[in-house]
């Protein structure tokens, strides 16, 4: 409060009959405008300027309601824009037309402070139509105070979307038509038609009466807002009397007789929503972002890795269980001690009936998570084997999800061992389980990683009992089927095993 | 304790032990599971969450949730980049910190969902309006999509700036053992925040400067802090590169396909290194340089058609030939197909 007797502020005093406050200077104001270096006894607004009532009203308000302390007012872009320079608030300036979301973002930080969105026009209901809307929907406990002086005043008196028909502005120069630039947009009805906010009302600045009208209007959405009501909006019809051409006088009277007619003063919308509150909930951040987990730890048994690198691709159509089959695999080499990668196919490939992915074994750190030649190849259906067996080297290895190779496939140059995993895994009674039992196939053949582990993984994964159960069951008999074959020397490519 | 994790997961679980609990964010492919994991955790450890209806309105909910100082964080995937922009302009502008993932798809336009590189322009040249930039952190595993998550919110409030992490579409999927103790948060002091409080009453954040001087002192001082942060604040990763007669430079996924061409091309006798630089602003042009000093060439590989290139060039400054071998729409290079680069079998772009 320094400087005050310099700018011949008066003192705000309590009068007997409180007329004296009302003419006081509200201390929400600066007492002088020093974030502007020059002009400080004056404001940058033009007279009969509408934003230094709405200003004082809010003000007055705040001090009213003892809410200094606790707000934090966002400007807008526009006239506004230096609402910083008058108002002794904390003081966040906003995007054109973000000033909702930039609300949103610092009410969900400080849930229990003001937080008060101030618009114009333009700023709200042309460029910021979606915030403003979203905002209200999600009703956000803050406050909006809309200027509605139907023009853009700062950049110079282009069209708003609130632009009375036939009004003349430097990008409606015939006047606004409707033909071309539609009708002027009446933001408190549409808002009014959400159902989350709790407060909707238009004001005017066109008389003393409706001033009046205007301040009970923004002391009411200030204690809903400290109140936890949610969203609050006032709108206020707001005279513009340089871009109009009129001067103050007139340009009240042109609210009243041009801007009323068109938007009517009305309480759009008054009462505490009802929203439910779902308590979610809180649980320890180790817990919750899976750190205390001891998968590491559950490795069984040493197990001899008979390789440096392995690197699988398995492919089939979705909902074979191929994605994850592989990350089975994964969670098993890093059980294991290796250093492990895998890379799903994704998007709408992934949608469109087939998948794959690539799974990387190291005993050093992996580089390259993508395999253009996999040593061993998972096809879980034909187009799969098709598509994708001739990536496989000769030394590679190829499980197919049949008891024979098609006859019209050319000879896979890598050895190929048929695993009947979806008909095994049928006669388990899940075919769901055909992954598994190719799993079970393909650790017995290789070796390259120990049953154990699976065991391990699957019953840390899997959390159904009965579906453990059939997992173990698909497991052991995917092994055995490889077990029975390995010993069956009279099975041979293309038509058998070869292994 | 290894866990195994999704990278675009990593990145929530790198948020949250950084101390970050504002999310917000607008789903995109292949960035969506960044905003579902954090929907998932946040609530869960009493931080918020919040679906914007645009990545508009995501970048000025993050501008808001940072103004009130708290760790805040948004993703995306390059479209939303694009709508980002302003925002990000903003918040610079602002000196606001926060965090921002890109993962990277191919574009332009709606382009696909396959992974390119081919935002390295519009993260780390600015792709807002003004003098700013932004810290730009690329990751190359699960581990580093949470490591340079929590690095990210560091650097962004040490030196209230924006921070953007540059992933890709394979990153963002891959799934990668990961580790995620021992990180030391030090949180920073915010006295500049506006928290609605007495202390911070009288604090104001904005980027209007209308006085031409002010703005330029504003500008300055901000250039001030990037001057210091391009001394400080560079990373990079050296792989065999001390003897190279050819040095290769590529970042993120591309780095890993890089580091296995390396091995293949040193089996075959050929004198190959890596520099991958993982800050690529502030870019560590020096250490490249240096790197580079002794190699008879360098080779730069992007999922782009050269944009990182040009940050190369500028680091050698003409004293290395440097050449791009650069794949788009999606396409990742084998590691045959940089090894038949290194023998000679050569396509150049640039």
């Amino acid at each position: 409060m320094a400087g005050e007797s310099d700018a011949g502020v008066v003192e705000a005093q309590a009068g007997v009959n409180g007329y004296e406050l009302i003419h006081a200077k509200s201390p929400v104001f600066y007492d002088l405008y020093d974030r502007k270096s020059e002009l400080k006894f004056q404001t940058h607004y033009c007279p009969g300027c509408g934003h230094g009532i709405v200003h004082k009203l809010i003000a007055e308000a705040l001090h009213d309601l003892g809410l200094q302390d606790k707000t934090i007012f966002v400007s807008p872009v526009g006239c506004s824009v230096f609402a910083y320079y008058y108002l002794d608030l904390g003081n966040v300036q906003a995007a054109h037309g973000r000033a909702p979301a930039c609300a949103t973002g610092l009410k969900r930080a400080c849930p229990d402070k003001m937080v008060i969105a101030y618009q114009g026009d333009g700023d709200l209901a042309a460029i910021g139509t979606a915030e403003i809307v979203h905002a209200a929907n999600r009703g956000e406990n803050i406050t909006c105070f809309f200027i509605n002086n139907a023009i853009y005043g700062m950049t110079g008196g282009q069209m708003a979307p609130t632009t009375l028909v036939g009004q003349k502005s430097t990008t409606s120069p015939f006047g606004r038509r409707p033909s071309n630039e539609g009708f002027p947009l009446h933001v408190c009805e549409l808002l009014a038609t959400l159902q989350a906010p709790a407060y909707i009302e238009r004001v005017a600045l066109s008389d003393n009466k409706n001033i009046m009208r205007a301040r009970r209007a923004v002391r009411k959405a200030l204690e809903l807002q400290r109140d936890g009501a949610g969203f609050s909006l006032v709108e206020i019809l707001s005279p513009c009397p340089t871009i109009w051409n009129l001067d103050p006088v007139e340009a009240r009277r042109w609210v009243a007789e041009k801007m009323i007619p068109e938007f009517p003063l009305n309480v759009f919308r008054d009462r505490k929503p009802e929203v439910a509150v779902a308590n979610i909930p809180q649980r320890a951040v180790a817990d919750v972002l899976e750190i205390a987990q001891t998968q590491e730890s559950r490795t069984v048994g040493r197990h001899f890795h008979p390789f440096e690198n392995l690197s699988f691709k398995i492919a089939g159509f979705g909902g074979q269980g191929v994605l994850l089959l592989g990350q089975l695999l994964t969670e098993m080499g890093m059980r294991e001690g290796l250093d492990v990668s895998w890379l799903p196919s994704y998007g709408p490939e992934m949608r469109s009936g087939s998948a794959h992915c690539y799974v990387c074994l190291s005993k050093k750190r992996i580089g390259a998570p993508l395999v253009s030649h996999p040593d061993v190849l998972v096809a879980m259906n034909e187009p799969s084997l098709r598509k994708f067996a001739p990536e496989v080297p000769s030394e590679g290895l190829i499980f197919y999800n049949r008891n024979s190779l098609p006859t019209d496939i050319p000879q896979p140059q890598a050895p190929v061992v048929c695993v009947p995993a979806s008909e095994i895994a049928d006669g388990l009674g899940s075919a769901k389980a055909a992954n598994v039992v190719m799993l079970g196939a393909l650790l017995e053949a290789t070796e390259c990683l120990a049953s154990a582990t699976a065991l391990s993984v699957l019953e840390d994964k899997v959390k159904k009992i009965n579906l453990l159960e059939i997992d173990r069951r698909a497991l052991e008999a995917g092994r055995r089927f490889i077990d029975q074959h390995a010993h069956d020397e009279a099975v041979t490519q293309p038509d058998g095993f070869a292994y | 304790m290894r866990q195994l994790c999704e990278g675009n997961v990593a990145v929530v679980k790198g948020a949250i032990l950084a101390g970050c609990r504002a999310y917000y964010g607008y789903p995109i492919t292949p960035a969506s599971e960044i905003a579902e994991a954090a929907a998932l955790y946040l609530p869960q450890v009493g931080g918020t969450f919040v679906q914007a209806e645009s990545e508009v309105a995501s970048i000025n909910m993050v501008y808001g949730a940072a103004a009130a100082g708290v760790r805040a964080m948004t993703a995306s995937s390059g479209p939303g980049l694009s709508l980002m922009q302003e925002g990000i302009s903003y918040l610079a502008g602002a000196e606001l910190p926060c965090v921002i993932v890109d993962v990277v798809r191919g574009g332009p336009g709606l382009g696909n969902i396959a992974p390119e590189q081919s935002d390295y322009f519009a993260t780390v040249k600015g792709g807002g309006h003004g003098n700013y930039r932004n810290f730009v952190l690329a990751p190359a595993s699960v581990q580093e999509m949470a490591d340079l998550t929590v690095l990210a919110f560091d650097l962004a409030d040490r030196y209230r700036n924006p921070a953007i992490l540059l992933a890709d579409g394979f990153t963002g999927q891959m799934i990668e053992p990961i580790d995620l103790e021992g990180y030391e948060i030090s949180p920073v002091e915010k006295p500049w925040a506006v928290k609605g409080t007495p202390e911070t009453r009288n604090n104001l954040l904005s980027s209007i400067y209308l006085e031409t001087d002010e703005l330029e002192a504003h500008v300055r001082e901000m250039e001030a802090k990037y001057i210091r942060a391009q001394n400080v604040e560079t990373r990079f990763e050296l792989y065999q590169a001390e003897d190279a007669e050819l040095l290769l430079v590529g970042f993120g996924i591309v780095s890993r396909v890089l580091r296995s061409a390396v091995d293949e091309a040193r089996r075959q006798g050929l004198r190959v290194g890596l520099f991958r630089p993982i800050s690529l602003w502030p870019f560590p042009s020096q250490a490249l340089a240096k790197s580079a000093a002794k190699a008879e060439k360098v080779l730069v590989v992007e999922l782009s058609n050269g944009q990182m290139v040009e940050d190369v060039r500028l680091a050698l400054n003409g004293t290395v030939p440097v050449e791009l071998y650069g794949r788009v729409g999606g396409n990742v290079p084998s590691v045959e197909e940089i090894c038949e680069q290194l023998s000679g079998q050569r396509t150049v772009w640039a």
